[in-house]
């Protein structure tokens, strides 16, 4: 009996010690942190994907408390909603952002552009840029093994088997531009979703003369200019044989479409086109014209 | 019989272009001349459109100080100056030659007397192998010139020539030797000239008794070359696993071979510093093998650089590429790489076109990594290649720098030694340029 009791003593008095020292200690090295900081990172999506920029989560609250208001800082994946809760957190005015998507630059199916070699290195994109141009022999176009894929921490690029390109999920995009900093040949860009999701994107990156490029890949943009002619707004500029679409400036009025002769240019999201349509019909609900877009041999998913 | 401390890999020989005589290759229609057929930057064009040339007249003026000189390999007009694709599909910037005739700079000697007397001091050696835009041609095709500028606070105390030729299927430097024994060694006694060394060492590995026995004869007329049969082993024609083998100093981890006193030259180095010390004549051309099991001939060429893979093809190969070829490589099988564009220029570090079978040239299936350590074992450099795998698969790429990733010599033994058919070496050499990446980023 007398066994645990000394024990029971003996325990307890050197826990009581500690339970002193401990007290004092945490006292002395009481690190000070702002419990608005537990606050904003409960708000953000905590997903970590690094797409605002920082480490994580955390390290982006410490960023929105440290500044006390939100210029300039955005959280790319959690969007207007978050924006709106961490607003309401800091006690400040929510920045408008227009929402954006990942956008695949390049045409380059197994159809328009086919395999001239066959490469069997390590599956990474990174190291074949490195190596050599690819197997369609285009140096600009996608490789097809999927970088931007793995580093998307949101499921939602794929590659397709069939076409040998990256797809975006629209709905699961959430435009944080890890697959912008993933892809070695700068293929994906973040552009605004635009007016009901629709977007006209040059889908190339060929700098190459127009021969060239056309060696390589039927879809290429040559970099005739036709499309920066007719352009109604001037919202199409062509440098180094490659045509560039300004979406600031863009009024989707797809005359640049119709208008290439490679088909390098793309709209997706727009309604199926009847003969001579002046206006997209009124009487056309909006969720059908998204539930089936005009996939012209696009890369992207409605 | 000497051979390096650390790793190293038995693959088959496959030597079967061994008995094959030095052709001369034909003249092509038109030549595509890159600009940079060397380690370093390119060359600036120093010709315009429309010009005649000759041969060995400077088109391509080193203007960087990592940077060679490039001279005309055909006689004729510059048809246009563009970008090329070359033969891995990147674009470089090149002059394209209408080939017409064979008209050669008068400076030239080419006459077949061999010329034994060098009267040139050590600084005009120098000189001279930079005008002539000699590389080495072992491989990596480094500007010569820059390895003889040695600086002052270092001394060199042995001249390596290496002539281990260890990759399978090559014999380019096996030819050479045997057909050019006495150039190599003037070229030899030239470039320990220029350094002031005392000795050269000639490294041949002893599967190759002929070139061991034609050189050995002919090093004892010549003082101070020493030929030194090596045990076989791979890849023994690295520069630090050659100095290892023969000096038994260990160059460190970051150094160069001038730190331990020792300057390495191919073979076919040694016979370009001759034609271009002795004859004045430019670096315009190498010994290049066609070499393949399923060729019904073997080839070894005196090819000049411009040629087309594909022109190379249609003359070695009468009845064109076998069907069942897999790969066309450009250098041996170890280190080579594959060639994606055949109607890319051959350039100054071509050693080979080398044809691979379908079945040869299929990689295995990829497995799980089962942590035997064969890679480690295999390594001469005395590196964990199963660790960087996974490093740079998890872009840990910092954490590998810490581990030597630059180490590597990109030899292959540990791909060639992973019973999981892991991409080692794919992994590693992605690991070395983000490394190298992330070194630039830090110095600005």
């Amino acid at each position: 009996m007398t066994g645990i009791w000394s024990a029971v003593l003996v325990l307890g008095i050197t826990g009581a010690i500690f339970a002193v020292v401990l007290y004092f200690v945490a006292q002395k090295f009481k690190v000070v942190e702002d419990p608005l900081i537990d606050e904003v990172a409960e708000a953000l999506p905590g997903a970590n994907c690094g797409g605002c920029g920082r480490a994580g989560c955390r390290a982006m609250a410490e960023a929105f408390v440290k500044q006390g208001n939100m210029e300039g800082l955005s959280c790319p994946a959690g969007g207007a909603e978050v924006a709106k809760k961490v607003a309401a957190i800091l006690g400040c005015t929510p920045e408008e952002k227009e929402p954006e998507v990942a956008v695949v630059r390049c045409n380059g199916t197994c159809a328009n552009a086919p395999a001239k070699t066959h490469y069997q290195g390590m599956q990474d994109c990174a190291f074949a840029n490195s190596l050599y141009t690819g197997e369609s022999g285009c140096s600009y176009g996608c490789l097809g093994l999927g970088n931007c894929a793995r580093a998307c921490q949101f499921d939602a690029l794929s590659i397709d088997p069939e076409t040998g390109l990256p797809v975006v999920n629209e709905d699961k995009c959430v435009a944080c531009g890890a697959c912008v900093k993933a892809c070695p040949r700068g293929i994906i860009e973040l552009r605004k979703k635009g007016m009901k999701n629709r977007r006209v994107y040059v889908a190339c990156r060929n700098k190459e003369k127009g021969a060239d490029a056309r060696k390589s890949c039927s879809a290429a943009c040559i970099g005739c200019g036709k499309c920066a002619k007719t352009c109604p707004f001037g919202a199409i500029t062509v440098e180094n044989n490659l045509a560039y679409i300004d979406f600031n400036v863009c009024k989707l009025c797809r005359k640049c479409v119709a208008e290439c002769p490679t088909g390098a240019i793309h709209a997706v999201n727009f309604p199926p086109k009847v003969d001579r349509p002046a206006q997209p019909q009124p009487e056309q609900p909006v969720s059908q014209s998204q539930a089936a877009p005009v996939n012209d041999g696009s890369t992207t998913n409605a | 019989m000497k051979t390096f401390a650390m790793g190293g890999v038995h693959p088959e020989e496959n030597k079967i272009s061994t008995t094959a005589v030095i052709e001369e290759f034909p003249l092509p229609k038109t030549a595509v001349i890159l600009m940079n057929q060397h380690l370093g930057a390119p060359a600036t064009p120093c010709v315009a459109k429309g010009d005649k040339v000759k041969v060995g007249q400077l088109i391509g003026k080193a203007e960087a100080f990592m940077c060679a000189n490039v001279h005309s390999p055909f006689s004729g007009t510059v048809a246009k100056i563009d970008s090329c694709k070359d033969a891995f599909g990147l674009a470089k910037p090149a002059i394209y030659i209408n080939v017409e005739g064979d008209e050669w700079e008068e400076s030239i000697d080419r006459t077949p007397d061999i010329k034994r007397e060098c009267t040139l001091e050590p600084k005009e050696i120098v000189d001279k192998l930079k005008e002539m835009g000699v590389v080495g041609l072992g491989g990596a095709t480094f500007p010569t010139h820059i390895k003889y500028s040695i600086a002052p606070d270092k001394k060199a105390e042995y001249l390596i020539i290496n002539a281990v030729e260890c990759e399978p299927y090559l014999t380019s430097d096996h030819r050479v030797m045997v057909e050019h024994a006495e150039e190599i060694c003037i070229g030899v006694n030239i470039l320990r000239k220029a350094l002031g060394v005392p000795k050269a060492y000639i490294g041949i590995e002893n599967n190759k008794p002929e070139p061991i026995r034609v050189m050995t004869e002919m090093a004892q007329k010549f003082e101070g070359i020493v030929v030194e049969p090596l045990k076989v082993k791979y890849p023994q024609g690295a520069e630090k696993q050659l100095i290892n083998a023969i000096t038994g100093r260990r160059v460190p981890s970051g150094k160069l071979p001038i730190d331990v006193g020792c300057v390495v030259n191919n073979v076919g180095t040694a016979f370009a510093v001759y034609e271009a010390v002795q004859k004045n004549k430019p670096l315009i051309e190498n010994i290049l093998t066609v070499t393949g099991k399923k060729l019904q001939a073997q080839h070894n060429y005196h090819v000049r650089f411009g040629v087309t893979y594909s022109d190379i093809i249609a003359h070695a190969m009468s009845e064109g590429l076998p069907e069942t070829t897999g790969k066309v490589i450009s250098g041996g099988p170890m280190m080579g790489k594959a060639v994606c564009n055949l109607d890319g220029p051959t350039t100054k570090g071509a050693s080979s076109v080398l044809v691979i079978d379908e079945g040869e040239a299929e990689r295995a299936v990829e497995s799980n990594c089962i942590r035997c350590g064969k890679c480690m074992n295999a390594c001469p450099m005395g590196l964990e290649p199963y660790l960087f795998s996974s490093l740079v698969k998890n872009r840990r790429i910092e954490e590998a720098g810490t581990h030597n990733i630059l180490d590597c010599i990109e030899c292959g033994c540990c791909f060639f030694s992973c019973p999981a058919n892991k991409p080692l070496l794919d992994e590693i050499r992605l690991g070395k340029n983000l490394y190298r990446g992330i070194l630039m980023a830090k110095k600005k």
